[in-house]
């Protein structure tokens, strides 16, 4: 049953991954992208960490997404890629380079392969003894992200 | 029970995927979007090897990661609608050089 499960939900994570890829309308793919990380999240649960999983919707398929197709919707008023690709050549070797990649990556990973639950209590536990330092440094992280959007994004008079 | 090497394989698909969409594609959006897949990849994998060892600290550094994608897509999609403000254009074979 679980491995149904499993199989059913990697199949909608790859599918929507191509469909990131592969769409010309960068809307369709932030779309697809949000599937992704929703069946990502199901993964989570599957794997026991609930709280990521929570996390995972509420951050990337939440906040990160909106941004992203608030960023498609100013940015590109309906239009696809168009015109002849300049770089044909990369298109070409793309494939079969990304294949190799996940060979190896499938293989040597999965071939030398032969728990607790994530709860939100037991991570949050863990986040503030012994990573408390990242955490607090995480904290600055997004100040200082937050600042220099603010710098980047402001109008020049 | 579905074993965690499962996981790591759908991982490690899910991050070529990521590398191939950002070199066939043009738009930086896309190949945002694409380095998120990657990212999101790397943190199925954390979670996944974290559950075989047996402790949570995966899980740990999985959030770690979120919030740094959370500040780097904030400060990328302000880098790239400057861009677009000065260029009026949005392919990455125009960026070349940082500055003009």
């Amino acid at each position: 049953m679980a491995h149904v499960a499993f199989f059913v939900i990697a199949a909608i994570a790859v599918g929507s991954a191509l469909g990131l890829i592969l769409r010309p309308n960068a809307i369709h793919g932030a779309l697809f992208l949000v599937v992704n990380l929703g069946s990502v999240a199901a993964l989570y649960l599957m794997l026991g960490a609930e709280f990521l999983a929570a996390a995972q919707v509420i951050v990337y398929a939440g906040a990160i997404m909106v941004l992203f197709v608030f960023a498609i919707m100013i940015l590109i008023p309906g239009k696809e890629e168009s015109g002849p690709d300049p770089r044909r050549g990369a298109r070409i070797v793309a494939l079969p380079v990304g294949g190799l990649l996940m060979l190896l990556l499938v293989f040597v990973i999965a071939a030398r392969w032969n728990a607790p639950r994530g709860s939100a209590a037991a991570v949050g536990r863990l986040l503030f003894t012994s990573y408390l330092f990242p955490f607090e440094l995480t904290s600055v992280l997004l100040l200082a992200a937050m600042v220099g959007v603010m710098l980047l994004a402001r109008r020049r008079a | 029970m579905v074993p965690e090497s499962y996981y790591v394989a759908l991982s490690a698909v899910l991050f070529s995927i990521g590398v191939v969409g950002v070199v066939i594609r043009r738009n930086p959006l896309v190949i945002f979007m694409s380095i998120e897949l990657m990212l999101n990849a790397a943190n199925l994998a954390l979670v996944a090897f974290g559950q075989r060892i047996g402790n949570l600290d995966g899980q740990a550094v999985v959030f770690f990661v979120m919030a740094v994608a959370a500040a780097e897509v904030a400060v990328g999609l302000a880098i790239i609608v400057t861009i677009f403000r000065v260029r009026r254009r949005l392919s990455v074979d125009d960026l070349s050089v940082m500055r003009w």
